[in-house]
């Protein structure tokens, strides 16, 4: 399978991925090759199988719904590239 | 003692209980030593010198007060997608290159209940996306027995570091083979525990279901020793099981008389290196002149699907999980635009490297609309077949044995170009995670003048058992007390 150059970039599209012109070309071939490794799968028998989602056999695990401290507004706002008093300051997003 | 820096962590431990050393000496001596090869080697991202010296003074203040404790005082270094508060943690990626974490992972939480000495973190590939730590955004590692090739990966830096003691002992994280492979390639002793054994919290995410941190160490009873420590149920990974941790060290009783144990054929692949299968097959002839029972004739007809499968779930997953650097919260942003999209997909665009950058696009597909049954369900539903094999293996034998990867270390250079390739040399590792068991790889003999890795994979839970047929070989012979060159 090859995929063309507007199927990578709706995919880096889908995933907001900015790609460069040699990227797309790159990525393309490449995303190819691999594909066709994938094939094999194919050959696999999972007719009556369930999917694996995670190995063990935790279901449903729950805490007790109880107030704790969190932490510091200024340590999770630390790492923000733009901020404003205590928020993070971002771009418009309806213009 | 000049060359501390070279103590087994039980070593070192012993002296320090003894008091025959303290911990500022030992920590100064790995200090030195990492400033002496650290030039040839770039196994580390940073070091923190001060508060290193630091915690190994409030370790002897510990132990002139009467308290020890097994890891107390003694130097580790930590794979960089591990949270260390206050302490730059940046998975070898542009994206987190300047990001300071607000709290520790569990690990760390649990190195310093212990009072253990962080000396700093170590390189890997960028969010381990990789088999040999080129995909550094930093600088690649290169290999103590031979510098012109790769350490594998993605824990190439931890493993790395305890080849060339820099330090007594690493921690890493392994998704698909990434403590394993490396600890192969460097002649060191690396542990995939059961998925869920040790707590995620703070592991910086690549695949959620996949991914479990490990020790790397120099010896079998250091890997258990640090097992001890990093092991447990913690309320903040919901994937972290409830049992009681056993103590792994008392599971070191060397005999393993009629132990029985598997071979599977489809692990010595086509492409394998011949000095790689004969070093593995001595090994486990090894193993069978120490009593334990092997059946050269295992098979596992669904190996074949494995890597295909974990190609699919582990991109997949990272899609998803590497969805949240937007340049909003944290990590590298994209300034120069006012328009929002352009903003996040320029940051992405700039912050990842190419690796990732491929993965997120190889998942971002297999889970999108018109492909997700047949690649991501597809491979959900293979990875019930790897399973359920692993799980009908299991009820005839004690544990598998297999190489560690199909080759030595290869040169750096020489498969970044054709990721079919690099990916093919986690073909040994990667069908664990997919099972979710656990497997250590021990030095194994050398080609080429290369270490080489057998594995040992065990039912879930079952880390005692691999790890006592990890010691007894390894009390056998000595190619763990070999020197790498630096």
């Amino acid at each position: 399978m090859k995929l063309s150059h507007e199927e990578v970039k709706h995919i880096a599209l889908l995933a907001r991925l900015g790609l460069s012109e040699g990227e797309v070309e790159k990525f393309g071939l490449q995303l190819s090759d691999i594909l066709d490794n994938f094939e094999i799968l194919k050959q696999a028998d999972t007719s009556n199988l369930q999917p694996t989602t995670q190995s063990i056999a935790l279901q449903n695990v729950l805490r007790s719904d109880e107030a704790d401290v969190s932490y510091p507004a200024e340590d999770i706002l630390a790492n923000a590239p733009q901020r404003d008093n205590n928020y993070f300051k971002v771009r418009a997003v309806l213009e | 003692m000049n060359d501390l820096y070279r103590l087994t962590v039980s070593q070192a431990h012993h002296l320090l209980k003894e008091r025959e050393i303290s911990s500022v000496e030992l920590t100064k001596a790995n200090l030195r030593r990492l400033a002496e090869v650290e030039d040839k080697v770039h196994a580390c991202v940073t070091i923190d010198e001060n508060t290193a010296i630091r915690q190994a003074e409030e370790a002897d203040k510990a132990i002139s007060d009467g308290e020890i404790k097994p890891l107390m005082g003694i130097p580790a270094l930590i794979k960089d997608n591990m949270c260390t508060k206050g302490l730059r943690t940046t998975c070898s990626s542009k994206m987190l290159e300047n990001f300071i974490p607000p709290y520790n992972a569990t690990v760390i939480e649990k190195l310093m209940a212990n009072k253990a000495v962080v000396l700093g973190k170590t390189n890997m590939d960028e969010f381990a996306m990789g088999s040999s730590t080129e995909n550094s955004a930093f600088y690649p590692t290169r290999n103590p027995w031979n510098l012109d090739c790769v350490p594998g990966g993605s824990s190439g830096g931890s493993c790395v570091s305890v080849a060339a003691d820099e330090t007594i002992y690493a921690l890493g994280s392994d998704t698909g083979g990434s403590i394993r492979q490396p600890a192969g390639f460097c002649g060191v002793v690396g542990l995939k525990p059961t998925y869920g054994r040790v707590s995620r919290f703070g592991l910086v995410a690549f695949a959620s279901s996949l991914d479990q941190i490990g020790p790397v160490t120099k010896s079998v009873a250091d890997c258990a020793l640090v097992m001890n420590s990093i092991a447990g149920h913690d309320p903040k990974d919901s994937t972290s099981v409830p049992y009681p941790v056993p103590d792994y060290t008392r599971a070191l009783v060397s005999d393993i008389k009629n132990m029985r144990i598997g071979v599977p054929q489809e692990y010595f692949v086509e492409g394998m290196q011949e000095d790689v299968r004969l070093n593995v097959q001595a090994a486990i002839s090894k193993l069978e002149e120490l009593g334990a029972k092997i059946d050269w004739d295992v098979s596992l007809p669904h190996t074949k699907y494995a890597l295909a499968a974990y190609y699919i779930l582990a991109p997949s997953e990272a899609s998803a999980n590497l969805a949240r650097y937007d340049g909003v919260k944290y990590g590298f942003s994209y300034q120069d635009t006012s328009n929002m999209w352009e903003a996040m997909e320029k940051t992405r665009q700039f912050g990842f490297g190419t690796e990732v950058k491929r993965r997120i696009m190889l998942g971002t597909y297999a889970l999108s609309a018109g492909y997700y049954d047949a690649y991501y369900l597809k491979a959900q539903k293979v990875r019930t077949l790897i399973r359920q094999e692993f799980d009908h293996a299991f009820e005839k034998y004690d544990a598998l044995v297999t190489p560690t990867s199909p080759t030595v270390a290869f040169k750096i250079g020489e498969k970044a170009d054709d990721p079919m390739q690099m990916y093919l040399s986690d073909v040994c590792t990667l069908p664990i995670n997919i099972a979710g068991v656990p497997a250590i790889s021990i030095p194994a003999g050398f080609a080429n003048g290369l270490p080489v890795g057998m594995q040992i994979i065990g039912k879930p839970f079952a880390e005692e058992t691999i790890l006592n047929i990890a010691f007894a070989y390894e009390q056998a012979v000595d190619w763990h007390k070999k020197k790498s060159p630096v």
